[in-house]
């Protein structure tokens, strides 16, 4: 970001010819300041969506009605999911891509750098609408993230709103993932062989593939939906003989595949910290690759699992079982290859291996309530309970979430030139897990007793643990302006000790391995301009 | 498994009774409901079925196989990090790749799954197996009540809503909610017998509900246009508690379901009774009524189906529209009104209401004709409403 933002510093590097004011931004084909957009986009996001979900946890902090109305209720948590999901997960993911693909994989640029552009600018209307659609008339959408029809059909204005922006969103994806694929693809520097390919750059190329199989599968839902509501055709309409459940087969579709979209790069950040830290190179490379590939191919054939009270006929419920637990074979390997790799290392806990670590123990959890809510007969019991909201926050959250961290700590000196605040960092570590779980936690205690999702106010049984996650997410919510104001903002201005050129590398050379490390801290404007000449393991320049 | 399993629980349960006197701050004088939610409850609800008994079980499997293999996964990863530290003067050793490992911690979860799929399949293809019932009952989901409709079996015939207690509704509002069975106290609850097979059969008239209730181990998703169905066989006389657990709209968290368990005898005495009172309370549809007769039904009418949007006051919220001064209340052409009542409008945003009777139609009807400051003087009877129907 310093980057880019105060190019006086580096003025050393003769290919800098970036325009500056405003044009540098609005006209930008750089992949880096794409990607430095795209986390500014993301981490707005993901204070909008976090201030809806205080606000929901507002409400739920004791029983009874102190705050909101129901309906506008609904509104927040349906908000709340696709400004998260669509607004701040998926872009943040993307401006990695940006970033780091290109570096790590010896490229000059993105493939596609105006589209690359337009990809990044579709975001901004899109992200206006959805947040904006709370001052339209009848509020928000307030049908869930879901958008189950047929309460969907029953909105007012502004769920045309949202169906146009995750329309354009979803163009903004499929734009993103073709340039990844190509750039990936086509543009790898000479002897980086797909399978010397960093794992970053790997999981990515897996995900781009899913997002352009099912973001238009989304597209065809919501598009569904539009013409239900609006030119009388009965898709999804009962009433003229339309099929609610299959608008969740068709969303689910999309649905199951966009949460691995969500947690495949996550992985493969992690991937590339965990070697970094324990000094010692990734165990088991090719499985990892093909234990993502599977995943991949596997998360299309369990969407139903979502819908278990559907009431689907025995044979399908204990085929979408079945093919759910598998899920668990390629995710347990991920798992234990991250610790093989660990063992025996010599291991340092800077920030980024501490939401890494953190990562893997948290997610885990999540990993194991999602077996448990396989179990058909068990999530018969659980179904719209808060052990299912429980359950994706440990993955989304502790998952997605802390894998962003984890990434940011670990390349914003590439990023800035400069080390942000190792005592900081270390603060928003800590402070982020505990209050993470101190919110999260109880709400399996919740979910074991029934509490149903998406209730505006609850039996005062409830009242405790509620109230233990709501003081929680409140303390979780403020470590994140912690972290912007007193980690990120630094970085980007530049402030705090100066970064080498490799940062995470001791003195002989043992660390952090990849291209990304190749070039001078802070990364120059122009990267690799030349295809450079790699060493025989694809992680050194020779010349 | 069953010994260990209850040590936990009992385990679980003092951690629960601390960390709720630790969060006494809070504290609202309430005690466990009996069938419904414990106070600071950890666990599923106490199972009165089969099927909820082996959904516990299957719970505690899972439970403990996924707790010892946690442990047993963190305590080698936290080993390695006290151990293998670079500050501890561990170097790293320069291993990356075992095919024999690979094969062999790919194929160990995999067994694993496997043994936890087959007591699972057993329990989902009992819980599946909805033939020979004693007793069908139809489950309407209606935004934002339940309609009972009892159609094979002792009661058949019975057919009643169930809405919760208003007073609970209001307690919400006022942001001042008391009582063991807040928000889960209902007019009439679903009455079945002991020890009977009881199938449920699930619709929708709205969108899509979920009729719900977790001692008896069942959820079933009520959705419009298409029916589904589950049972339950209940082994325990008591009241059991569940909710509406799909969202369904903004009073989504206020129709719960209340599942009342009688003795056979008493089922039967009052199966008897329901049948005389409804007998009794038929309104006969030909009778002409006067307006101030009308209209206090109406009132009543109203304030169970219509105030919950409309408001008492008539002036609608947001998206709903106003009646005190609609232009189709006081249209002199009655029908209009009767056909948005009986079909809906806007898409469902205003649902259709022909499951209430011709008489609450034209009772309801004709009250927001002269109320408020509608003065239109119109009268519409219940054969006027039965005409329509057709």
């Amino acid at each position: 970001m310093s980057a880019v933002l105060d190019h006086h510093d580096h003025t050393h590097d003769h290919h800098d010819h970036a325009p500056s004011g405003w044009r540098r931004w609005v006209y930008a084909t750089n992949h880096k300041d794409i990607g430095t957009l795209y986390l500014l986009f993301s981490f707005s996001m993901l204070m909008i969506g976090g201030i809806l979900a205080l606000l929901i946890r507002a409400e739920l902090f004791q029983p009874g009605l102190q705050l909101v109305n129901p309906e506008l209720f609904n509104q927040f948590t349906t908000m709340h999911g696709l400004i998260m999901v669509f607004g701040a997960i998926m872009p943040a993911f993307v401006g990695f891509a940006n970033w780091m693909i290109p570096l790590q994989i010896g490229a000059a640029d993105m493939a596609f750098a105006r589209m690359n552009n337009f990809s990044f600018w579709l975001l901004i209307p899109a992200g206006l609408m959805l947040a904006g659609s709370f001052f339209m008339p009848g509020g928000a959408p307030a049908a869930g993230w879901t958008l189950y029809a047929p309460l969907s059909l029953q909105m007012g204005p502004s769920m045309d709103a949202g169906i146009f922006a995750l329309h354009i969103l979803g163009a903004s994806s499929i734009m993103g993932s073709i340039n990844i694929i190509v750039t990936i693809l086509n543009m790898r520097a000479p002897g980086m062989t797909l399978m010397k390919m960093p794992m970053f750059a790997w999981t990515w190329l897996i995900t781009a593939y899913l997002l352009i199989a099912v973001m238009p599968v989304l597209a065809g839902a919501i598009t569904m939906t539009l013409t239900d509501r609006h030119f009388g055709t009965s898709f999804f309409n009962p009433a003229g003989g339309g099929d609610p459940v299959m608008y969740q087969h068709i969303f689910w579709f999309f649905g199951h595949p966009e949460v691995y979209i969500m947690i495949l790069p996550a992985f493969g950040i992690i991937s590339q910290i965990v070697p970094a830290f324990s000094r010692k190179r990734l165990f088991g490379y090719s499985s990892m690759v093909y234990a993502t590939s599977s995943i991949a191919i596997l998360s299309f054939i369990v969407w139903a699992h979502h819908m278990f009270t559907t009431g689907m006929p025995v044979t399908g419920q204990l085929f979408f079982m079945y093919a759910t637990m598998l899920i668990a074979v390629p995710t347990a390997v991920k798992i234990f290859n991250w610790i093989a790799t660990m063992w025996r290392g010599s291991m340092t806990f800077e920030t980024p291996m501490l939401f890494a670590v953190g990562f893997i123990f948290v997610f885990t959890m999540g990993g194991f309530t999602g077996l448990i809510l396989a179990i058909a007969p068990i999530d018969i019991q659980l179904q719209d309970t808060y052990y299912v909201v429980a359950h994706f926050h440990y993955v989304l959250v502790a998952g997605s979430l802390f894998a962003l961290f984890a990434g940011f700590y670990y390349w914003v000196p590439k990023w800035t030139g400069v080390m942000y605040y190792e005592g900081r960092g270390k603060i928003h570590f800590w402070w982020s897990l505990i209050s993470f779980n101190v919110t999260f936690f109880p709400m399996h205690f919740l979910g074991l007793a029934g509490m149903p999702r998406r209730y505006a106010d609850y039996p005062m049984q409830f009242a405790d643990f509620n109230a233990l996650a709501s003081v929680g997410g409140f303390f979780f919510g403020f470590a994140q302006v912690y972290f912007f104001l007193f980690v990120v903002v630094p970085c980007m201005r530049g402030q705090g000790v100066k970064a080498s050129q490799r940062p995470w590398n001791d003195p002989d050379g043992a660390g952090a391995e990849g291209l990304e490390w190749e070039v001078a801290s802070p990364a120059p404007f122009h990267t690799f301009e030349n295809p450079p000449k790699l060493d025989v393991t694809a992680t050194r320049v020779i010349g | 498994m069953k010994s260990i399993s209850n040590k936990l629980a009992s385990l679980l349960c003092h951690a629960g009774i601390w960390t709720g006197a630790w969060l006494a701050t809070t504290a609202h004088a309430v005690n466990d409901l009996p069938g419904g939610p414990a106070v600071n409850q950890m666990n599923l609800h106490p199972a009165v079925t089969k099927i909820a008994e082996e959904q516990h079980w299957l719970h505690w499997m899972m439970m403990i196989i996924c707790t010892v293999i946690f442990v047993a996964v963190f305590a080698v990863m936290f080993y390695s990090i006290w151990k293998h530290r670079k500050s501890a003067g561990h170097k790293a050793a320069n291993f990356h790749e075992s095919v024999t490992v690979e094969i062999l911690w790919t194929a160990a979860p995999f067994l694993i799954v496997i043994l936890m799929c087959l007591p699972a399949t057993k329990v989902l293809v009992a819980s599946k197996d909805t033939t020979n019932a004693d007793l069908t009952v139809k489950v309407t989901g209606y935004q934002w009540k339940w309609g009972y409709d009892y159609i094979k079996g002792e009661g058949e015939g019975l057919a009643y809503i169930s809405t919760l207690d208003s007073s609970q509704r209001a307690m919400s509002n006022a942001g001042k909610p008391e009582g063991d069975d807040y928000l889960l106290r209902v007019d009439n609850p679903l009455v079945v017998p002991v020890g009977k097979k009881v199938r449920v059969i699930t619709t929708a008239n709205d969108v899509i509900h979920a009729f719900s209730v977790n001692s008896l181990g069942i959820k079933q998703d009520a959705i419009p246009g298409f029916v589904r169905d589950t049972w339950f066989r209940a082994e325990k006389v008591g009241t059991y508690y569940g909710q509406c657990q799909e969202l369904c709209g903004k009073e989504h968290a206020y129709m719960p379901i209340q599942v009342k368990v009688l003795s056979v005898q008493d089922y039967s005495l009052w199966v008897d009774g329901e049948k005389k009172k409804q007998s009794a309370k038929a309104d006969d549809p030909a009778k002409v009524w006067a307006v101030d007769d009308l209209t206090k039904r109406g009132e009543k009418v109203y304030a169970a189906n219509c105030a919950a949007c409309h408001q008492a006051s008539g002036k609608g919220a947001g998206a709903i529209k106003a009646l005190d001064g609609s232009a189709l209340v006081l249209d002199a052409d009655k029908l209009k009104q009767v056909a948005v009542l009986l079909n809906g409008q806007n898409n469902g945003a205003m649902p259709a209401w022909k499951q209430l009777s011709d008489t609450e139609i034209a009772a309801v009807i004709t009250f927001t004709k002269n109320n408020w400051s509608n003065k239109t003087g119109q009268l519409v009877q219940p054969a006027e409403v039965l005409a329509a129907r057709k």
